[in-house]
């Protein structure tokens, strides 16, 4: 075989391949096992947040999916999540019903909640879906805290311990591999969606949606249709969150949570999958390494001890996606990128 | 059936009230949607920001009422320009989907920035107008109400004037209409926009001074910005007059469901109207009262 300076492809199912070459699938096996065993020799505290990270990844997907693929701005992921994670909660412990049907009605619930949204919003071009998302969640978020017979409003609601096959998943630990699992699934999903025509009429209807009407694409069906399948995933993840948790409350669903989420896909890169998880896992990671700069300042300067403050996480994700967009438009994905071709074609620049 | 009538005039001016101040932040949007096609997400912030600072103006540094608003309103007009300058400059060009998104970065940073300076705490602000309210053929209405409907009404008269027989009004109205256009003709589009934002923020900004009196001051006031979106939708998103008339109609639709369905159904009902108003605008008409639909030729 000749010496691959560059990847050449030969036909267009070479293009698409889930995997493109074999050390591809050498390093995600690699990194399975890694996974896989992780819980055996990893810190608890590691685990948490990779268990945070897997929420994050599928509700980012599913954003992506939106606004990375379709071109369409949706803030009212929160509200959307926050739907699937109510819906876990009361079914698991009002109704008592086990987690996948738990987990289908949560996605259920919530795609036909995006389909009722998205058809009188994504009949129009432009920010008429933004501007109904946002108000949309203000109202969420109303309801919740209204109707507290089903809600359990201000004062929150617990959520039933998962069980699969009468083992309970009573420890981070556990949670683990159901949340792993989980995230799997939903990245090989939309890695397929991606690759199908459903995937390539999104793509056609952000770069040029006349375009994409004139050579036979429906647009407002596909984008309804990408906004249904986003808030899916959001309500899977709102299971996830809900089953994490134990116990979840109106608040920890807000407007912030939605914009946490744009960070996270604008952070990553928009319209990729590994974008998604790197800016996922990222973003989940900004308030530890926050924490840990505001520890080593305080040893510095003592006289900022105890001036760390919630609101600096929050001005990061604002700071971090004014810089990635002024700076990186491709973000992390982007900067990946190019580490690894140059890497590649060492010893030459490109 | 007498007291009835009342009671619904009473609701209908009060609610002519309330509307001015939606259809002043309704202005402000629309403004910077008319000149650059952006829909600036931190005109919430803007909003919080200044009533704020009013209030820490005449609170903790002693101004009184009237020089502190001059001074909130001239600091805000610097933030707009220097929003403009240092924000929104360097995505000349790009998407506005990407503009769009900078600007909601820019909303959650000033957010916290201001959870940081002023403290998550509710204020009181120490309201010039006297507290007697004034009666008017039967209607009560407080003085910070008219007050409002009387600055809404001056405030629409100089933009009116300004934009119809200003140069500068003339250049906006231009660049609005075609950004090339415009340059090809002379106009500093730069000096037209850093000019849009600025006029847009000191709009927030009395509208910020306005809501300080009638609602208590916390960082939560950014969500009145989007309590205007049903307006700026029902307004047709860039029509000057499309945004006052939707902010009054918003403003008369939220209390008369207020007035008369809150009694039937419980509290509550006032709060989520204008949203519902919003999402039928979207269903039946959606370019608004004064849109144009945009036909694309390809």
């Amino acid at each position: 075989m000749a010496i691959r300076s560059k990847t050449f492809r030969e036909s267009y199912y070479e293009d698409i391949k889930l995997f493109q070459t074999i050390w591809i699938r050498v390093w995600i096996s690699l990194f399975l096992i890694l996974l896989a065993t992780l819980p055996l020799w990893g810190n608890p505290y590691v685990i948490y947040l990779i268990n945070l990270s897997c929420i994050a990844v599928v509700a980012a997907l599913g954003l992506n999916l939106l606004i990375g693929y379709t071109g369409q701005i949706s803030l009212g992921h929160a509200a959307f999540i926050a739907i699937g994670a109510y819906t876990t909660a009361i079914l698991s412990s009002k109704v008592g019903l086990p987690f996948w049907a738990c987990l289908l009605a949560s996605g259920g619930v919530t795609a036909i909640v995006g389909l009722g949204l998205g058809i009188p919003c994504l009949r129009l071009k432009g920010l008429y879906l933004a501007m109904a998302t946002m108000s949309f969640s203000v109202v969420v978020e109303f309801v919740i805290i209204t109707w507290d017979k089903l809600t359990g409003g201000v004062r929150g609601i617990n959520v039933s311990k998962v069980s699969i096959f009468g083992v309970l998943l009573d420890s981070d630990n556990k949670m683990y591999y159901f949340l792993i699992g989980l995230t799997i699934l939903t990245v090989l999903a939309i890695k397929n969606l991606v690759r199908t025509r459903v995937g390539r009429a999104f793509i056609a209807i952000r770069d040029r949606d006349i375009a994409a009407e004139v050579i036979g694409v429906n647009v407002t069906g596909y984008k309804v249709m990408a906004f249904t399948i986003s808030s899916f995933f959001a309500g899977i993840a709102g299971a996830m969150y809900s089953y994490t948790m134990g116990y979840i409350h109106p608040e920890h669903f807000t407007l912030l949570l939605s914009v946490q989420y744009l960070a996270m896909i604008i952070v990553g890169g928009l319209g990729t999958i590994l974008g998604s998880i790197f800016g996922a896992v990222f973003i989940v990671l900004v308030p530890e390494l926050i924490k840990a700069i505001a520890r080593a300042s305080e040893v510095l300067i003592p006289a900022l001890k105890g001036k760390y403050d919630e609101e600096w996480n929050i001005a990061a994700f604002g700071l971090l996606i004014m810089i990635f967009l002024v700076f990186e438009a491709e973000g992390l994905y982007g900067i990946w990128g190019r580490i690894k071709t140059s890497f590649k074609n060492w010893p030459f620049t490109y | 059936m007498k007291s009835g009538l009342l009671f619904f005039i009473q609701i209908f001016a009060s609610g002519i009230a309330v509307g001015c101040l939606y259809a002043l932040i309704a202005l402000g949007f629309v403004l910077i949607i008319k000149a650059t096609d952006i829909l600036n997400f931190a005109h919430g912030e803007v909003i919080m920001i200044s009533s704020l600072l009013c209030y820490f103006l005449m609170a903790k540094y002693h101004f009184s009422f009237l020089p502190a608003v001059l001074t909130t309103i001239v600091i805000a007009a610097l933030l707009g320009v220097l929003t403009e300058r240092v924000v929104l400059r360097p995505m000349l060009g790009e998407p506005i989907f990407a503009v769009v998104m900078i600007t909601i970065g820019l909303s959650i940073f000033l957010r916290s920035m201001a959870g940081i300076l002023f403290g998550h705490d509710n204020y009181v602000f120490p309201s010039p107008f006297p507290k007697e309210p004034i009666h008017l053929a039967g209607v009560t209405l407080s003085l910070t109400q008219i007050w409002v409907m009387i600055c809404t009404a001056l405030l629409v008269i100089i933009f009116f004037i300004f934009f119809k027989y200003s140069r500068m009004g003339l250049a906006m109205r231009g660049t609005a209409n075609n950004q090339e256009t415009a340059l090809l003709m002379g106009i500093s589009t730069k000096r037209v926009f850093a000019m849009v934002w600025g006029i847009a923020f000191v709009t927030a900004a009395i509208a910020g001074i306005f809501l300080a009196n009638v609602m208590v001051v916390n960082i939560g006031l950014t969500f009145t910005a989007i309590s205007a979106f049903p307006a700026i939708i029902l307004g047709g998103l860039e029509s000057i007059p499309g945004a006052i008339i939707g902010g009054l109609a918003i403003g008369v639709i939220e209390n008369l469901t207020g007035g008369y369905l809150d009694q039937m159904i419980g509290g509550g009902v006032k709060d989520v109207t204008p949203f519902v108003v919003l999402f039928l605008i979207l269903m039946f008409k959606p370019y608004g009262l004064f849109g144009k639909k945009e036909i694309e030729r390809v």
